[in-house]
């Protein structure tokens, strides 16, 4: 089969290569641009390990061919870090109240929980936890996830207000 | 899990993407979210050489709100069904099934033409469409044809479209002013196929009732819905089981199946019964 010329936005970064339709979003990522973020974990769009933003959605990379997101803006938890490289909003919560521990499914949580306060800013617990029904975590039982999403949203809020 | 290799079209409009699926025959797959299809070329139960994606077809991804009926694009998204304010006004039962699909980044992908073409047994819209009583437009080399929701499913899988047709587009008349609607989903866990679920719009004189995940193809039980117009719930229930045909699989044996279609059908009822005005 033959390659097709892809070009991507990736965390702000214009990229191009070529890439067999047949190749997942996840493995051009990964493989191709060195942006290893998203996990392959599942493989069968369950698990989320492979969560990344396309074109101001969640998606899950591993059920996405490249050709499909061929024109597409992605942002994976790369691209959720500070603009100086320390770690983001919810980056930094994540770590402060402790939402991970063997870390696999972190950045697909990290990249889920980003769209998610996006599209709610200001989520209840119940929302948080029906908004990452996509993110298995096989760690921590979910609860300092969604105390980390909280926090995030509240300190994301009180940035907002601050600047307005 | 790498898929066989096809080649890859992007149409931007539906006579175009006809034409590559006359071209190519059975070699020759339409993709939509690809959130069934590409899970299957994964596992190499399907390996089309071609694959006809609709997402450059902008006039796909519409919303129209009419006065007598409600058009939805192929392409739309579930996470666009439950975004759509004026969707929600006209026809919020949508945005309630499409909630209880998958989980939020499917619904990102999974598209409402995708579930209604594919014809598996499992997907929610179907069943909903029937108690809609929706119809399909479908658009091959002859031109369009549209057919009723409730005409279109033959079997798991098998339904009315052709393989050289597209299904483009969703006709959903708008229910009386007033109607009580509900769709009540039972399964195991977030992003699971219903163990059973049931679609339920009645009001003044009428009702429609349909299940999902119960048999071979949606079922819409017309006896269900007239006991359910008169006022009998249980006459309603019982109608259902009778038209129901469960199989045993992971999801439990037939006794149970049955069980879980009365109990999703009677909440479904209470809920479309409280919503009524």
């Amino acid at each position: 089969m033959s390659k097709m010329h892809v070009k991507l936005k990736v965390n702000g970064r214009q990229v191009e290569g070529l890439a067999e339709p047949r190749m997942l979003l996840v493995h051009f990522l990964r493989e191709e641009l060195g942006i290893t973020g998203p996990h392959i974990g599942c493989e069968t769009s369950h698990c989320g390990a492979c969560t990344v933003d396309m074109d101001g959605r969640s998606v899950k990379s591993c059920t996405v061919f490249v050709a499909q997101a061929n024109g597409a803006e992605i942002v994976t938890v790369e691209g959720l870090t500070n603009p100086d490289g320390s770690l983001g909003v919810i980056q930094e919560k994540f770590r402060e109240h402790h939402g991970l521990q063997c870390g696999f499914c972190t950045p697909g949580m990290i990249t889920r929980a980003h769209r998610l306060l996006q599209e709610n800013p200001n989520p209840t617990e119940e929302e948080v936890r029906f908004g990452i029904a996509g993110n298995l975590c096989r760690c921590t039982g979910y609860q300092n996830i969604v105390k980390a999403i909280m926090a995030a949203a509240a300190e994301l809020n009180a940035a907002k207000e601050a600047a307005q | 899990m790498i898929p066989a290799g096809f080649e890859y079209h992007r149409p931007t409009d539906v006579a175009s993407a006809v034409a590559i699926l006359g071209r190519h025959g059975d070699e020759a797959r339409v993709l939509a979210g690809g959130h069934s299809l590409i899970p299957m070329m994964k596992l190499r139960m399907a390996a089309p050489a071609h694959l006809v994606d609709l997402r450059g077809i902008a006039e796909l991804g519409r919303i129209e709100i009419g006065d007598d009926a409600v058009v939805i694009g192929a392409m739309v998204a579930q996470h666009d069904l439950i975004a759509h304010e004026g969707l929600a006004q006209a026809l919020p039962i949508i945005r309630e099934a499409a909630l209880q699909i998958a989980d939020p980044q499917v619904r990102s992908m999974g598209t409402i033409g995708g579930n209604l073409a594919n014809g598996d047994p499992g997907n929610d819209m179907p069943g909903l469409m029937q108690c809609l009583d929706a119809r399909f437009a479908l658009v091959g080399p002859g031109g369009e044809r549209e057919v009723a929701a409730r005409e279109f499913y033959e079997s798991a899988y098998f339904t009315a479209r052709e393989d050289d047709e597209i299904l483009t587009r969703v006709i959903v008349p708008r229910p009386p002013a007033g109607a009580g609607w509900a769709y009540e989903k039972i399964k195991r866990k977030i992003g699971d196929y219903a163990t059973a679920a049931a679609a339920v719009m009645l009001g003044e004189g009428f009702a429609s009732v349909a299940m999902t995940n119960l048999a071979d193809t949606p079922v819409w039980c017309e006896a269900a819905g007239r006991a359910l117009a008169a006022g009998d719930v249980e006459g309603c229930v019982a109608a259902m089981l009778e038209a129901i045909d469960p199989a045993e699989d992971n999801r439990g044996p037939v006794a149970f199946k049955k069980h879980a279609a009365a109990a999703a059908l009677r909440r479904a009822i209470a809920r479309a019964q409280a919503r009524r005005a």
